[in-house]
């Protein structure tokens, strides 16, 4: 049986006896230039603690003042989500010791969030599911730590740690879902297509890079189980900072499994953070959580309240971009594809990737055509996304614009693609250097029909006579001469019309 | 009654990361209690016309532009830490995951 059976099995006897309550908080970086309280840079990959000052680093004296593109930032982000906007609200400090966070606390928001209320509807198999968000609030990044002296850099066993702060005070908005329940075996897949759904709307709001492999979005994933027809939810675990979508869907499928075997056995489910081991595919317990009132939340009496103008709103409303649902039912029509071949794309992550290509000048059919068939392949063979190859969907355009003015036939075209694949240039560049260009001179290929009609008398002799099928064999010689540079069909007129029989 | 708990300024004590002996427990219980009936006696004469006030400065909307402006140099912000090493601060080993 294979893996992923035995998962779904699992599955379906943890739900035989438990309803799942699903609570998903998405942390979005946003792109802003600067942090969120002060005017340091944040470009990713910079020197450690090079992009540092007094504020973010909590020194006596600072005094923070809020980045006005995080605000409108955050304002968008909750009307992509239908949220409402608060007409007026605080940030607060929420108090506890870590030493990736510098100032001994983390400027948030408390019960004031600026977006509060909204959905989201999700596809997950062709079902629509509709998350309720319960908030959105602004808040900072913390620090980074390196741990030494341990095993490959992990916190056990470590004897030390080295702290970067050029993170801490990037902006943040978290996204907090309410209580998703009612999902049942789609539990798994709900909680990734939500994130991923988050992930592409701040990607279109381009108030993120929305690099999940950069930690630019990551989740948060709480889980709870309850008997079948318990009114009350059960205690959950928060698994943290998950960073992928495929851990997100891995993570609430192995807290399912785990919790169910423990309060099966009679157990009770310790509310506590958790970590998910991507190599195991586990999570792993950790702080047993401090609860709300333990942060001792208050407001920050540093930063004014934010009390966005309704004008700005209603004008930050109109200027909202397409978003990724609505461009998703407009370009299937567009395409004239079917909702089934729109979910092939959607799993192959190639929706992005076709768009681009038809906006770069292909046919919808040709660019779904490279995405889902040939680049797939080499996708699974190198066990990387579509996204990861190096071919860009303006190679992919130029391409099909080379087998479509008759200068590659498709054979041609899938060796030109390896060499682009190969990293040996654009497709143009590549058919050039290789010299595989189909040979259109009708002179060249004249002479090569004269010498495989002259090399085959009794073959252009049945032609001739009518056998019209025999044309085949002078072809085939015709394209072995021009070593497959040929087109085939124009070899085919160009044999019938010598010989006479068109 | 007692505004405040010996043993919630135990737990508050241990929020805040502060060594406090037995003796001063009961110290600090006994003040604080003290210090919240005094500040208690402002919600008696604050009537529902006058909301909660957590800012002195009657201001809104004081925002930055999103504007690059340069911070410490590294050598700055690291002559002020306990210790530093390759590039960073250097803090004593931490015992569990985040918070």
């Amino acid at each position: 049986m294979s893996t992923a059976s035995t998962a779904t099995g699992e599955l379906a006897d943890v739900l035989s006896r438990y309803e799942v309550v699903l609570g998903l908080e998405v942390h979005v970086e946003l792109g802003t230039r600067t942090k969120m309280f002060c005017s340091c840079p944040t470009v990713f990959g910079a020197e450690p603690n090079t992009q540092i000052c007094p504020v973010c680093l909590g020194l006596p004296g600072a005094l923070p003042v809020v980045n006005a593109v995080g605000v409108e930032s955050a304002i968008r982000i909750g009307l992509a989500l239908d949220c409402s906007i608060a007409e007026w609200c605080r940030f607060a400090r929420k108090n506890y010791f870590y030493p990736d966070m510098p100032k001994n606390f983390q400027t948030s928001q408390y019960d004031e969030p600026i977006c509060f209320d909204g959905a989201l509807d999700v596809d997950v198999d062709g079902k629509t599911v509709r998350i309720g968000i319960e908030r959105a609030h602004m808040e900072e990044d913390t620090g980074k730590s390196t741990h030494v002296g341990g095993a490959t850099g992990r916190i056990h066993g470590a004897t030390h740690s080295l702290v970067d702060f050029n993170r801490a005070g990037i902006p943040l908005v978290e996204i907090v879902t309410k209580p998703i329940v009612g999902t049942g075996a789609d539990a798994p897949a709900v909680a990734r297509a939500y994130v991923a759904a988050i992930r592409d709307i701040v990607r279109a709001l381009g108030v993120s890079d929305a690099r999940m492999d950069q930690g630019s979005v990551r989740a948060d994933v709480n889980v709870s189980l309850m008997p079948i027809g318990a009114s009350e939810f059960g205690t959950r675990t928060e698994t943290k900072n998950v960073n992928s979508l495929r851990s997100v869907e891995r993570t609430v499928r192995y807290e399912m499994v785990r919790q169910a075997q423990i309060l099966d056995d009679g157990g009770v489910i310790v509310q506590e953070t958790r970590h998910f081991n991507e190599a195991t595919g586990e999570t792993v317990g950790g702080r047993t959580k401090e609860t709300a009132t333990d942060y001792r939340y208050f407001p920050e009496p540093d930063l004014v309240p934010v009390a966005p103008d309704p004008a700005w709103v209603a004008e930050l409303r109109a200027a909202l971009p397409e978003l990724p649902a609505a461009k998703r039912t407009r370009l299937r029509a567009e395409w004239g594809l079917s909702e089934l071949d729109m979910q092939a794309i959607d799993n192959a992550g190639a929706f992005e990737l076709i768009e681009a290509t038809v906006a770069a000048g292909a046919g919808p059919e040709s660019a779904r055509k490279w995405w889902l068939g040939e680049l797939s392949r080499h996708a699974n063979e190198a066990g990387v996304e579509l996204s990861e190859l190096s071919v860009t969907p303006a190679h992919v355009a130029e391409l099909q614009s080379l087998v479509d003015g008759g200068r590659l036939n498709d054979k041609l075209a899938r060796g030109v693609l390896a060499g682009v694949l190969a990293g040996e240039g654009t497709p143009t560049e590549v058919m050039t250097a290789r010299g595989v260009e189909v040979v259109s001179d009708t002179g060249a290929l004249t002479t090569a029909v004269d010498e495989a009609i002259a090399a085959n008398p009794d073959v252009a002799e049945k032609v001739r006579s009518g056998k019209v099928a025999a044309a085949g064999v002078l072809v085939g010689a015709v394209m072995k001469t021009t070593r497959g540079q040929a087109d085939a069909k124009t070899v085919r007129e160009l044999i019938l019309g010598r010989l006479g029989v068109q | 009654m007692a505004a405040i708990s010996r043993e919630e300024v135990a737990h508050l004590a241990r929020l805040a990361r502060l060594a406090v002996t037995e003796d001063e427990l009961d110290t600090f219980a006994g003040q604080l209690d003290q210090i919240l009936h005094s500040v208690a006696r402002v919600g008696e004469v604050a009537a529902d016309d006058i909301p909660p006030t957590s800012h002195a400065v009657p201001l809104t909307n004081v925002m930055r532009p999103d504007e690059p402006r340069p911070g410490l140099s590294r050598e700055a912000a690291l002559a002020g830490a306990p210790a530093a090493e390759d590039h960073r601060f250097r803090v004593p080993r931490i015992l569990s995951e985040e918070g």
